[in-house]
């Protein structure tokens, strides 16, 4: 028997969860058909954590591809379709050829799993980065290269902690619903071992009478603890934390049933999200918004 | 003697390619130390090494890479059983490197001298002798424990508490029974 999923037509990190919910009570094994006919929009974060979703399952699911020409187009443009042949099976008309026309797509969906990819991701971002952070966010020209350290170490969190590859997308778009600014997203998702088993393998590690996947979090961002026995390691998380601290951003950190926010004064969201439906691996999602001027409108 | 190490050219060896300006990853960053710790060794039998560290063409550094990079790499030589006498001046470091640069500086407690436009400073976590202790070595160029004493208006055992503290921190040397502080003219 075959499941369907329904992805919602707006795909972002909130909405990624009711697919999370469908796919909870299913076993590894069951058949899946991914239906995003009615998707409409995507952000980097929904296309990536897709990708990861079908790397999730034994059985190698569905997906049925979305109906409007304009949300083929984007797809075909983030590289998604490109890597989705990899991992699903694609039912329904889609560009075989990715369209590299003009776009805010600043990285188009790229896997890391090596430290060259680093390299090409950071390489790559920089130059266009550079011009939006200056241009369309308003940003002190500082923001720029702390956007291209963010960004190489939430890549490497996949490298070092993951036990396999995962995916980045890096984009700037008009968040209208939600901020009514413009914004530039990364998203890293991967399906490794999450951040609770990745602390669990420290060399003596104590569970603490808490122990679960928001404790795991909680450790990670926010007190800056690795796996490893080397003091050195846990910069990079709290090096991005500062990042988008400065530039009143706002990082998310989902893994396993859990997600920690460092959260904006713009933003409601909880802090700490706990009992969410269970997805392995660990899913960033980093956001730097437009400057505002003094009077409370976006910089003109 | 003087040993010049250009950190871009160093990633390029390391990685064996032009294209990339960027010291991002932690594998990176342990494969330039490597290489800086080997060119260092080729002049092992030369005494007292005072090493350019360059990173003037060096587009951007993240924590990782600056962690295994400058952390480590001063961690190493500042230790009790380091690999030999060497002594670090850091050249071409730019706004866009100080963050990561800085934070694992703080992160480790570790502090080191920088040039710029032709003066150098030490820069990361000093306590306020050594830090007073290290500006009067700089302008005395160079100086024995009590002329750092007088220059700083304190006694001649905090001036060489404070400046033996320097030294085994690699931030003044010790040339001929007298302090010297790193990157002096005189060097």
């Amino acid at each position: 028997m075959t499941n369907v999923i329904t992805v919602p037509p707006s795909l972002d990190d909130y909405s990624f969860e009711q697919v999370l919910e469908q796919v909870a009570p299913l076993p590894a094994d069951a058949k899946l058909l991914v239906d995003a006919r009615h998707a409409r929009w995507a952000s980097p974060y929904g296309l990536t954590a897709l990708l990861t979703l079908a790397q999730t399952r034994s059985e190698r699911p569905t997906l049925a591809v979305p109906e409007l020409e304009d949300t083929l187009s984007y797809w075909s443009r983030a590289a998604f379709f490109q890597h989705a042949e990899s991992v699903y099976d694609l039912h329904g008309q889609y560009p075989k050829r990715r369209d590299t026309g003009e776009s805010n797509v600043l990285l188009e969906i790229t896997p890391i799993a090596k430290s060259d990819d680093v390299h090409n991701i950071v390489g790559r971002v920089q130059e266009r980065a550079q011009q939006i952070i200056k241009t369309e966010l308003k940003l002190d020209p500082k923001a720029i290269i702390g956007f291209a350290m963010t960004l190489s170490e939430v890549c490497q969190n996949v490298m070092e902690h993951a036990g396999q590859g995962g995916w980045v997308a890096v984009q700037s778009y008009r968040w209208t619903k939600r901020l009514g600014r413009r914004v530039v997203v990364i998203a890293v998702c991967d399906a490794g071992v999450g951040f609770r088993r990745s602390l669990e393998s420290a060399p003596g590690h104590l569970p603490s009478a808490r122990w679960d996947d928001a404790a795991a979090l909680e450790e990670a961002v926010i007190r800056g603890v690795s796996r490893f026995r080397d003091r050195s390691r846990g910069q990079g998380l709290a090096g991005a934390r500062n990042y988008v601290g400065r530039w009143q951003g706002k990082l998310s950190v989902r893994s396993g049933t859990a997600r920690i926010s460092i959260v904006p004064s713009w933003d409601d969201e909880i802090p700490l999200a706990e009992g969410l439906a269970p997805f392995p691996g660990a899913q960033v999602q980093v956001i730097i918004p437009e400057a505002i001027a003094a009077g409370g409108s976006p910089e003109r | 003697m003087m040993n010049h190490i250009d950190i871009s050219s160093v990633l390029r060896q390391t990685l064996a390619c032009d294209l990339y300006s960027n010291l991002v990853t932690r594998s990176t960053g342990a494969a330039v130390r490597d290489q800086i710790e080997m060119l260092l060794g080729e002049s092992h039998d030369r005494g007292v090494v005072l090493t350019v560290i360059d990173f003037s063409q060096v587009s951007m550094i993240d924590f990782s890479c600056a962690d295994e990079v400058v952390a480590k790499l001063l961690m190493r030589y500042a230790s009790d059983d380091p690999p030999q006498d060497a002594y670090f001046l850091f050249r071409g470091v730019s706004g866009d490197h100080w963050d990561a640069i800085e934070a694992v500086l703080e992160r480790h407690g570790l502090a080191l001298a920088v040039e710029d436009s032709g003066n150098v400073q030490v820069v990361g976590v000093l306590s306020d002798d050594e830090r007073r202790a290290w500006d009067a070595t700089y302008r005395l160029r160079r100086a024995e424990a009590m002329e750092v004493a007088i220059a700083i208006g304190t006694s001649v055992e905090s001036a060489e508490c404070a400046l033996e503290a320097l030294r085994r921190r690699r931030l003044v040397m010790c040339v001929d029974g007298q302090y010297v502080a790193v990157g002096s003219p005189r060097e």
